[in-house]
């Protein structure tokens, strides 16, 4: 440690001491830390009343120091945003993983007193929101009576159900006080590498509850005066595979929440506390009436519905840890928007089906954080970004289902999988609304399907107990936009600023040399605009013992929708190898795979000797792999948008020459007719060979095309026919298909009776299941709920159905909306916003 | 300044002539007050019939006035599919892709659906046989009403403008 750094850290200390001081004076006049003498959880309680009782953040009908100075307000504003993105930028240097390094797999913010977050920095900022739900878990739960909440205290969480999409992302959080009150909350997440799963890897797929997800640090203090407790030094290294990793990753989130204390006092010390305090509450404020304005000036009121699914296959997979989770599951997200008069929206996954054994349950937090992120980065990227776009939505959440399971025995070491899937129409809802206003340089299909994750663990090229978390997910195709095709291997939904990393750094840190990288045809949805292209990597495994890999993502589903005549992206497969002669081939300078760019090729498997498995599912269980093994990592595309056929032409030879397709599909799918013009041409893709339109053939064979269409097609009111008397009769529908709809309609009599009568089944219909569904049902519905919060926030009310169930239309069954016109007929609790 | 664009840039993205940089722009800068009622007009123009425009609905699809203050679905071929609050899905023509077979004349093997799991089905318009919406759903699942615009709130208190009618 440097003298300058000594010398900072003395002085923080002092500083500690002498705010401890100011407390323990409070303290003993029998004053909490909150705002003039309350507690905390007084000073919630008092700011919630005052939102709900004029619908403005904390009772803010005005903003006067925005009015007033609004320079001087836009000022503070971004330095405290600077502070946080300084703090970003700067604090992961200090780790080591590449997932933070490279892929920036961290955010910050800046909270307020009672836990709302006033700026953001950039990164993964789904976690701005969850760190929010953790804060006011905290003060909740009276933790300013015990643990305590002092200056110079450190917390760490990363319990789902308290605040937090998966336990690997470990979240920081500290205090800060100024003159004996709680004036603010720093907070950091990083997504670790191994949270100690019974499976390598940050986010195992083979445990069936919570207790195999890994180490959960339950809002714990685990530090006072910036120093951390030896007793938690001692605890959380043996509950990691790479302890190292977690340590430094721990000093990211350490500095950055450091830095952002520095920013604060720099600012009270400049403007004044009571200037500070101002802009935090108006802050807030702020960002509510920016995403109400945003919203009636660029979408339309009215009712959005859309549906996505997901599989989750687990039926004869190896290593699960109950025999009851040896079943396929499937997510079932129906999903709603009502934009109200006012601007608000209503976010309801009424239908949704139950949670199962399996890592891909949610919390409200996760659906409401990702659902955060997902706005903030789409509808309001120009207005003030925190929790005041959350104070402008409410969400239905089903207690009970799959997205807000309200029982801690569930597992959810990898929420993403349904929540990135459950958000798809959301995407879609969006777009429908911009493109009736107009703004269709705004419309997005929607966002891939963020797998596949390559992750393992076993002892390492280093001879060390290692896991192994590839980042490349990060980097997925984005969805097709209405005026332009989505962008190949560019972002994952869930990180902004996500990246694929560069391939000589996972190689430092993992024992996964790569034999190939490149991007991967056909992955994006066909369509006018097609999805961006995913983009595959082929590792093989070097100098490892008792090495285990496995693959996560979707297989039988494609869990994202095409837009307006676009199709959806398609979906994964598994491709590895074991036993190979890739080392005799290397020895003796012989060809060897590279890439599978073309699965019907049979080039793959010309290229090499082995123990060959190539299925089409998307998740696999642990598996061993040996030296010279193969592991395709292939990263799903985006989907498209728009009638393929009205595609350019040139842009469909484009995607030939760029590697997005195969030439096969140019005329199978586009209409489009082309010819090779040269072998050898290389563009710069992994595709060889020039291609060309013929231009004639190409008119005649998409007037023959549209010809083809309506021969195949039939109205639909005769496939309505043939469809309703497929289900009355229960014909060709698999029994896991089944089993999902007996879910949703068991969970929520409004789907039930949305399906019934739209199949006009009788009122007490209900599906045939086997012994083995009708069982896993009655398991998991007879586990009742377990629910972590004592005592909930105002904010938990849309979803909160404990006691007594807030009034939810189901519009599904009801075409008039006009019944759904505002939040009296709606969530019913709630105010009615005021004029802004 | 206005927050405004010319009706000509506005006719440029209706017809697809905009370059990146000017797209770019667009999404980063502000939100035009005046977008809604240009790209009516754009629109208005374009179509090869006379209903008034109430609002495009989705690609190729328009909400329009009719006598008698009804409203329609339309598609820019002219084919009418039903009023504007009803599902126009319902009205259309449907390919259901439900086999390996018919998967894979859009994707490689492997890289699709289970038609077991999951059925794709494409509603055509039935005038123009365009492809106006492809949906992916569980075998089984019924059709989803997907948008309902609330025209009055809009028209009367959101951009305060009066709803066209088919005699005005």
């Amino acid at each position: 440690m440097s003298t300058i750094e000594q010398t900072e850290g003395e002085e923080r200390r002092k500083e500690v001491q002498r705010e401890k001081e100011k407390v323990a004076q409070k303290r003993n006049r029998g004053e909490g830390i909150g705002w003039n003498g309350q507690t905390l959880r007084e000073q919630m309680a008092e700011l919630e009343d005052r939102t709900k009782a004029t619908d403005h953040y904390g009772g803010l009908t005005e903003l006067p120091l925005k009015e007033e100075d609004p320079i001087r307000y836009e000022q503070m504003f971004s330095q405290l945003r600077g502070g946080l993105v300084t703090a970003r930028e700067t604090s992961k240097e200090v780790a080591a993983t590449p997932i933070v390094e490279q892929e920036g797999e961290l955010c910050y913010g800046l909270f307020t007193p009672e836990g709302d977050s006033i700026a953001v920095s950039t990164g993964i900022i789904v976690h701005i929101h969850t760190m929010s739900e953790a804060i006011k878990y905290m003060i909740n739960h009276d933790y300013e009576e015990s643990p305590g909440i002092e200056p110079g205290d450190v917390f760490v969480n990363n319990d789902p159900h308290i605040g937090d999409v998966h336990p690997c992302d470990v979240m920081t959080l500290i205090p800060i006080f100024h003159e004996g009150e709680l004036i603010a909350w720093a907070g950091g997440v990083t997504h670790v590498i191994d949270t100690g799963a019974i499976g390598p890897g940050s986010m195992n797929v083979s445990q069936a509850s919570r207790f195999g997800d890994g180490a959960h640090y339950s809002a714990r203090k685990i530090g006072e005066d910036f120093e951390l407790y030896n007793s938690w030094e001692k605890d959380y290294v043996d509950k990691t595979r790479t302890p190292d990793f977690l340590k430094l990753d721990e000093r990211t989130r350490m500095t950055g929440c450091l830095m952002i204390r520095h920013v604060v006092k720099d600012m009270i010390e400049e403007y004044g506390v009571e200037n500070y305090k101002e802009l935090a509450r108006e802050a807030v404020e702020d960002g509510r009436r920016g995403f109400r304005k945003r919203i009636k000036k660029t979408m339309m009121p009215g009712t959005y519905r859309g549906v996505s699914f997901v599989d989750a296959l687990y039926e004869g997979q190896d290593n699960l840890t109950r025999e009851y989770a040896d079943e396929n599951h499937i997510m079932h997200a129906p999903s709603e928007l009502h934009v109200r008069e006012d601007g608000t929206f209503q976010v309801s996954f009424e239908g949704a089906n139950k949670w199962g054994w399996h890592p891909y349950n949610c919390t409200p937090a996760a659906i409401q954080g990702g659902i955060w992120v997902m706005l903030t980065q789409t509808v309001i990227p120009n207005e003030t970004v925190n929790d005041g776009a959350y104070y402008a939505c409410d969400f239905h959440l089903p207690v009970g289902s799959w997205a807000n399971t309200q029982n801690t025995e569930t597992a959810h070491a990898y929420a993403w999988h349904f929540l990135v899937s459950a958000w798809a129409p959301l995407w879609q809802h969006l777009s429908r609304g911009y493109f009736s206003r107009g703004f269709w340089e705004e419309i997005n299909a929607g966002n891939a399907n963020t797998s596949n994750w390559l992750q393992g663990g076993g002892i390492d090229q280093f001879g060390k107990l290692h896991a192994v978390n590839s980042f490349e997910s990060a980097c997925e195709g984005t969805g097709g936009q209405y005026v332009k095709d989505g962008e190949p291997y560019a972002a994952a939904i869930w990180n902004p600023e996500g990246d694929m990393g560069d391939a000589e750094v996972w190689e430092m840190t993992e024992p996964l040399p790569f034999l190939g990288r490149a991007a991967k045809p056909n992955t994006g949805g066909p369509g006018r605009r097609t999805g961006g292209s995913g983009f595959e990597s082929l590792r093989t495994v070097k100098d490892v013992s008792r090495w285990l890999l496995y693959e996560m993502g979707n297989g039988y589903m494609t869990s994202d929708s095409g837009l307006f005549g676009g199709y959806p992206a398609a979906t994964g497969y598994i491709l590895n190898a074991n036993d190979t002669d890739l080392e005799e081939r290397f020895e003796q300078q012989e060809d060897y795979p590279q890439h599978d760019l073309d699965p019907e090729s049979g080039a793959f498997e010309a290229a090499i000797e082995g123990d060959i498995t190539r299925r089409p599912e998307g998740i696999s269980t642990p598996k061993q792999f040996d030296d010279y093994g193969l592991y395709l990592n292939y990263l799903r595309g985006g989907p498209g948008v728009g009638d393929p056929l009205e595609r350019d032409p040139e842009d469909v030879v484009d995607d030939i020459h760029d590697g997005f397709m195969l030439p096969r599909y140019a005329e199978r799918v586009y209409g489009v007719v082309v010819e090779q013009v040269d072998e050898d041409a290389k563009h710069n893709s992994a595709t060889a060979g020039e291609y060309a339109v013929d231009e004639a053939a190409t008119r005649e064979r998409r007037e023959a095309m549209r010809g083809e269409r309506a021969e195949r097609a039939q109205p639909v009111s005769e496939w309505l026919k043939e469809e309703r008397e497929r289900i009355q009769e229960e014909r060709d529908l698999i029994d896991d298909v089944k089993k999902t709809y007996a879910s949703s309609m068991r969970l929520s009599d409004h789907f039930g009776e949305f399906f019934r009568s739209f199949w006009e089944l009788p009122e007490d219909f209900e599906f045939t299941l086997s012994e083995k569904a009708e069982q896993s049902l009655k398991f998991r519905f007879d586990s009742g709920t377990r629910p972590k919060w004592d005592n909930h926030t105002m904010g938990h009310e849309t979803w909160l159905n404990v006691e007594d169930e807030p009034y939810v239309p189901y519009t599904w069954t009801d075409r008039s909306i006009k019944d759904l016109s505002g939040p009296e007929g709606t969530f019913g609790r709630r105010g009615r916003a005021g004029d802004d | 300044m206005p927050e405004t664009y010319p009706q000509e840039i506005i006719d440029d993205l209706v017809d697809d002539n905009l370059d990146w940089d000017q797209l770019h722009d667009m999404m980063s800068d502000y939100k035009d007050t005046d977008r809604f009622l240009k790209i009516r007009h754009a629109l208005q123009e374009r179509v090869e019939w006379d209903d008034p425009i109430v609002l495009p609905y989705a690609d190729h699809l328009y909400v329009v006035a009719k006598p008698n203050d009804r409203m329609v679905i339309k598609c820019d071929c002219g084919h009418e599919f039903c009023e504007h609050d009803e599902n126009w899905k319902l009205e259309a023509l449907i390919n259901v892709r439900d086999s390996e077979a018919d998967y894979q004349e859009l994707y490689p093997e492997n890289m699709h659906p289970h038609p077991d799991y999951m059925e794709l089905r494409e509603y055509f318009c039935p005038g123009c046989k365009t492809l106006l919406e492809v949906n992916n759903v569980m075998p089984g699942y019924p059709i989803i009403h997907e948008f309902e615009p609330d025209i009055e709130t809009f028209y009367n208190e959101w951009i305060e403008e009066p709803i066209p009618t088919a005699s005005g």
